[in-house]
């Protein structure tokens, strides 16, 4: 019988033959922590006798969710993160540099083949570049930096086959709340999901980090991209030195499902409130006011974002009742706004533009909204509260949407600014 | 044996203890008493050492953080019981050694007295009936028997430094 992906990484990285069901003693090749949840996983780590950081060299901290710090409990967390990468050498990027799900991708840190572990749940992103990534517990980060493994369930595969032409105005944040929003939030619960299909080898790596980014939104425990020329395109440039092996799954693979969705007829998609699921075509949203936005997050700040929304910003202006917060996803991604001029026409349109960071995402800080407002975001989640406000309502969009409607103030369909 | 208390479907981790209680400590001792306060107030005083939390499908489902499970061992619960579990909870539960059994509770009513037994059965003593629990993988088992996840690598890899 053939194998899956996630069947094969799981099985080179357990050392032996693996199948869906089986459960798996596995060696991780990297390990993932950051400012929201470090915190546990160093409680957890007291409860380890002797414990010690196995590979510093595959254990990376990220200052991205209170950055910069918003109180002084927060500081003294941030400084209790930056004393153990110092006592134990692990690799850590401080406030400003950015979102660990920007950062790890940006910086070769995940490659083709990998097994790694996040105490995120957005850690699937990292899927795109044809790997497994799966978001952990504290317990088992640190479990992982201790032993250098961690015990797996092999998830049964779910093949979703994406054909079709994008068309003008919709992107890949756009088939991920339609995705979301047809498979429900638990459609892939506990599944790996191996994504191919023409629209997929279409689309450049930048797209696909926003589309395994979401699925865990369906409940899935990695989201995983084929490798292909898109792959090395996006790898060339970073100049890798170790080796890494890209990962195919077998023709005669078991699949659990297999679900195909066309593109060619996809509107923008819109995310209502209070659930990720709660999708509708753009088509069918009407006279919704806002009265803040929000571009940026994990799923939406990157370069291709930023152009996006300049494009339609260009020689316009925000709407006066639109409060434009911006997020960029790392320094590197200002540094590239800058370059092609996207992050100077977000300014001059209005935006408040926040540093590198998850910015409001969390609701930590740097844009909470208002009791009884509808706030738009190009985030992933829109649960009650998120944004640290209860009373407000959350939208989830693609940048294009979100640049028309801040013109407009209201949710807009981007086609009519896209000619 | 311990008393059976029986709970619905999608006991989410808010309800096992609710985020407005988590903001003054996170201690699982002194959160013990909070106990499903939000729909069974009074309940984690009245819990006592060895007792069964019973419950539908999709126990445990909502936020990932380890508290959860933590709050429910420091009450002195023996096992949870439920049809199915969140993922997140059941993996956590595992790893800090919580026994989370899945079986059909329908026939498990308020009030009965459990006991459980090494080849998986749940023995409701009060109706004299046998339930059969969904045998666990021999990995996940071990990792049971040894008390949580770091117990049982300890044990299997005893020297922590490579």
């Amino acid at each position: 019988m053939g194998k899956t992906i996630a069947e094969k990484i799981l099985g080179y990285h357990a050392g032996g033959e693996v199948k869906a069901g089986d459960f798996v003693l596995a060696k991780a090749d990297l390990m993932m922590g950051n400012d929201g949840s470090l915190p546990l996983v160093f409680e957890a780590s007291r409860r380890i006798r002797e414990f010690g950081v196995r590979s510093p060299e595959k254990t990376i901290m990220v200052l991205d969710h209170y950055c910069p710090s918003p109180s002084k409990e927060v500081s003294r967390l941030q400084e209790e993160i930056r004393d153990f990468a110092r006592e134990y050498d692990c690799l850590l990027y401080d406030c400003g540099e950015g979102i660990c799900h920007r950062l790890l991708p940006e910086n070769g840190h995940v490659l083709p083949g990998m097994l790694v572990v996040g105490a995120d749940s957005h850690t699937v992103t990292y899927g795109a570049l044809n790997l497994f990534a799966t978001g952990v517990g504290s317990t088992d980060l640190a479990v992982a930096m201790n032993w250098g493994m961690l015990w797996f369930r092999v998830p049964e595969t779910i093949r979703l086959q994406i054909d079709g032409n994008l068309p003008r105005g919709v992107f890949a944040k756009d088939i991920a709340l339609y995705i979301v929003g047809s498979m429900g939030s638990s459609g892939a619960a506990s599944h790996a999901i191996e994504f191919r299909g023409s629209a997929i080898d279409e689309m450049d790596v930048e797209g696909r980090l926003t589309l395994c980014n979401m699925m865990v939104e369906t409940g899935a425990k990695a989201a995983i991209m084929p490798f292909d020329e898109m792959t090395d395109c996006w790898l060339k440039p970073l100049k890798i030195q170790g080796d890494h092996e890209p990962v195919k799954a077998d023709d005669d693979a078991h699949y659990e499902r297999e679900i195909a969705y066309d593109i060619s007829g996809l509107e923008p998609q819109i995310a209502f409130p209070h659930e990720v699921d709660n999708v509708q075509p753009i088509s069918s949203t009407r006279g919704v006011r806002i009265d803040m936005a929000f571009l940026g997050t994990c799923t939406n700040g990157g370069p291709e974002d930023f152009k996006t929304a300049a494009r339609i910003l260009r020689e316009r202006r925000v709407h006066p009742g639109v409060r434009f917060i911006v997020s960029p996803a790392s320094r590197k991604v200002v540094e590239e706004a800058l370059a092609d001029g996207s992050y100077q026409t977000l300014i001059e349109s209005g935006a408040m533009i926040n540093p590198p960071g998850c910015g409001p995402c969390v609701g930590a800080h740097g844009g909470i909204p208002a009791d009884h407002t509808n706030v738009l975001s190009t985030a992933n989640r829109n649960f009650l509260g998120r944004m640290g406000n209860r009373e407000a309502n959350i939208y989830l969009c693609s940048p294009a949407t979100l640049a028309a409607s801040v013109v407009r103030g209201e949710i807009t369909d981007p086609r009519e600014f896209l000619a | 044996m311990g008393v059976a208390h029986t709970f619905g479907d999608d006991i989410n981790t808010d309800y096992i203890i609710a985020s407005s209680r988590k903001r003054d400590t996170v201690d699982p001792q002194k959160l013990a008493r909070y106990l499903m306060e939000d729909i069974r107030p009074g309940f984690g005083l009245q819990v006592k050492k060895g007792d069964f939390l019973v419950a539908g499908r999709n126990f445990g489902c909502g936020s990932a953080m380890e508290i959860a499970p933590l709050v429910v061992m420091a009450a002195g619960i023996r096992a949870v019981i439920a049809k199915s579990y969140a993922r997140s909870f059941y993996r956590n539960a595992i790893n800090l050694g919580l026994l989370v059994l899945e079986a059909d509770t329908d026939s498990i009513d308020e009030g009965d007295l459990l006991e459980i037994d090494h080849s998986g059965f749940i023995h409701d003593v009060t109706k004299g009936e046998r339930i059969q629990a969904r045998p666990f993988p021999p990995l996940i088992k071990d990792i049971l028997d040894a008390g949580g996840i770091i117990p049982y690598m300890e044990r299997k890899y005893p020297r922590s430094s490579p």
